[in-house]
């Protein structure tokens, strides 16, 4: 297949339709977590399922299904990092 | 082929503010951030003379605290932000990779209409409503929900300047992605054009959080809902990590692109590839990511977690990491080169020096401990007056004489821009390691007056600023001669070997009769060997 992005790929409508139902799935998770949990848990819940949306809408509204293995590798690494920082500074949450 | 200035269209003005040719734009922006820059330059000279005269003062408190915000409004958002990219960005960087313009030539027009639209609507906000805003450029709640100053207007104006930023930054994106000659590989890119790159996606992903921001606390100026106001229930460090999530990275897309543009100029001037290519251009992309990670060192005092502290100041340690590896690729160019100090490059040796002053002193406030005493004085106005005027500034004008003869097809008198030099040079210095001085003793920022003993350090440091300006004037008036009646420049008067030096001076204006096959990598000044 061509990788250089240059032709319209075609995402079933189908995928796309689950892809927003799981997302949907998550969003009332988060919000469930925001109300229930205590403050200190439901951190460490939006850093859980906040990620795994993002990557969803990277991997398949973004498509990033269809781009070299380098750069969905390199844009998936940067999100992780962003998130191994972001769990480092709540991480005081433990003893605070 | 006929050159850019001759062609276009329509003549006179329209010929300019309708055209979306990159090299006009360029221009465009060019007259615009200038005639700005002098504006600014104004107001921090009268801020200068107001120490000088005390009692009564010159100015009004309130005055003063208008300058200080306009000074830095005018600075930050019109000057060095558009900076570097949107001048010889939008000049310079299809032509590098071989491109007859930018992907979105309209879009970029636009970009420049949504500067002049936010710059039109700071200025309105100055002299209407209830006073100019008090704020500072950082516009802290919640100061800036209570103040009756017209601050609404002025975060409107900074809004739409955000925008003008954002479509540069997609637009450069999209260009060396998709419009890069054949041959031109992503390691055969001049180094220019790495840096506009990681430039560009610090626009794309940080400047809609503080646009949102801005808007957040326009919303809560009208609306009276309290995001940010901790009287309503607001938090206002939620503001300030808001805010420094944008701005600090945003001090990165105010350098990148002038360390990009010292890398033309170092080897150009030492006749000899430049030292370190990969590192270099990925020492950019460290600089685009690491920092947009150290946002909380502007927040060191303001009362949020240790932890938080401890990581953001090792962070801060990190990103000098790659800065570091850039000033030593640039000294190892040197290193057995044959130097010919020119205009550009002696301008250029400056940027390195001064930018190390700025970079060393950063990493001092990146210390915990030193920071408390330092935060909010002179000692911070003094190390980003360093890093973004004796840094980006500086590269400015190093840029300005390097391209000047490319741009505009005529020659500068070069004695002259090496006078220049020398009262810029130790004015700045007086200016602002006064500050640095004067800071380290305790003497608060954003203060109208001081106390008896900071004096003598305030009139060497106004003494600095009247030597500086009056170099700055000289310096931009040789230009403006040179511009009406410079002699004719030929196509390569630097012997540089980037694309831009291979067409006519000034440039066609399409660029290229035929789009150039790229053979190898750039900065080959002795072919045989160095490939
Ligand atoms: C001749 C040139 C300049 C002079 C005399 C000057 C002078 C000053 C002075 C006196 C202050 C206020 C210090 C205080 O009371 O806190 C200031 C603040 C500032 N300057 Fe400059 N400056 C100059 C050029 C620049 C340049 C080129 C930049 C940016 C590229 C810049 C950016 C700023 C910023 C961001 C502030 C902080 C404003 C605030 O506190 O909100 N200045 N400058």
């Amino acid at each position: 297949m061509d990788r250089t992005g240059s032709e319209t790929h075609v995402m079933p409508y189908r995928t796309l339709v689950r892809v927003w139902l799981v997302l949907l799935g998550l969003t009332g998770a988060l919000v469930a977590a925001g109300t229930t949990l205590h403050p200190s848990l439901s951190v460490w819940a939006m850093l859980v399922i906040t990620p795994v949306k993002a990557g969803l809408i990277f991997y398949y509204f973004m498509h990033l299904k269809y781009e070299k293995p380098l750069l969905t590798g390199l844009v998936f690494v940067t999100l992780g990092l962003l998130v191994l920082v972001i769990g480092l500074l709540f991480s005081d949450l433990f003893y605070r | 082929m006929s050159s850019y200035l001759d062609t276009g269209g329509r003549g006179g003005i329209a010929g300019w503010i309708f055209s979306t040719d990159h090299k006009r734009i360029g221009i465009l922006y060019l007259a615009t951030m200038t005639g700005l820059f002098f504006v600014a330059v104004v107001i921090g000279v009268l801020m200068r003379v107001e120490q000088l005269v005390l009692d009564p003062p010159l100015f009004a408190p309130q005055v003063y605290n208008a300058f200080f915000t306009v000074h830095g409004v005018i600075m930050i958002f019109m000057f060095v932000l558009p900076g570097l990219g949107a001048v010889f960005g939008n000049f310079f960087l299809p032509i590098m990779i071989g491109a007859r313009d930018v992907s979105f030539p309209r879009l970029n027009l636009m970009s420049w209409y949504a500067f002049v639209a936010g710059t039109v609507i700071v200025f309105v906000s100055l002299f209407t409503g209830d006073g100019a805003p008090d704020t500072g450029w950082t516009f802290y709640v919640p100061f800036s929900v209570r103040t009756g100053t017209n601050v609404t207007l002025g975060l409107t104006g900074v809004f739409m300047l955000g925008f003008s930023s954002i479509l540069t930054g997609l637009n450069f994106i999209t260009t060396i992605h998709r419009l890069r000659a054949p041959g031109m590989t992503w390691h055969r890119m001049p180094l220019f054009a790495w840096s506009l790159y990681g430039t560009a996606w610090v626009q794309l992903l940080a400047t809609p959080i503080v646009g949102i921001t801005l808007l957040l606390v326009i919303a809560e100026r009208v609306f009276g809902i309290g995001v940010f106001d901790p009287a309503k229930g607001g938090d206002p460090i939620l503001y300030q990590h808001l805010f420094w999530t944008y701005s600090h990275p945003a001090v990165y897309i105010m350098i990148l692109p002038a360390m990009g543009a010292i890398t033309e100029i170092l080897p150009t001037f030492a006749h000899r590839t430049v030292f370190g290519y990969k590192a270099i251009a990925y020492s950019s992309m460290a600089i685009a990511f690491l920092g947009s990670l150290v946002w909380g060192h502007h927040m060191f005092t303001s009362g949020m977690s240790e932890q938080a502290n401890l990581l953001f100041s090792l962070f801060t340690f990190l990103v000098a990491v790659p800065s570091a590896i850039k000033v030593f690729n640039w000294t190892s160019t040197l290193y057995k080169g044959s130097i010919e100090v020119r205009p550009p490059m002696l301008y250029a040796l400056t940027f390195v020096f001064l930018f190390a002053i700025g970079g060393l002193t950063g990493l001092m406030q990146g210390a915990l401990a030193v920071n408390v005493h330092l935060h909010d004085t002179y000692f911070i106005v003094g190390h980003f007056h360093y890093v973004m005027f004796g840094g980006t500034g500086v590269a400015f004008f190093a840029a300005l004489l390097y391209w000047f003869p490319k741009m505009f097809g005529r020659t500068y008198n070069e004695r002259v821009a090496n006078l220049a030099w020398a009262p810029i040079f130790v004015g700045f210095n007086l200016l602002y390691f006064g500050m640095l001085v004067l800071g380290y003793m305790g003497m608060p920022r954003r203060y109208f007056t001081h106390l008896p003993q900071y004096h003598t350090g305030h009139v060497i440091a106004s003494v600095g600023s009247f030597i500086l300006a009056a170099g700055l004037v000289l310096f931009f008036a040789n230009l403006v001669v040179a511009l009406l009646r410079g002699k004719r420049a030929e196509s390569n008067p630097w012997g540089g070997v980037t694309l831009e030096w291979r067409i006519g001076s000034p440039p066609p204006a399409e660029n290229f009769d035929v789009i150039p096959e790229i053979q190898g990598r750039p900065y080959r000044f002795n072919p045989e060997v160095s490939e």
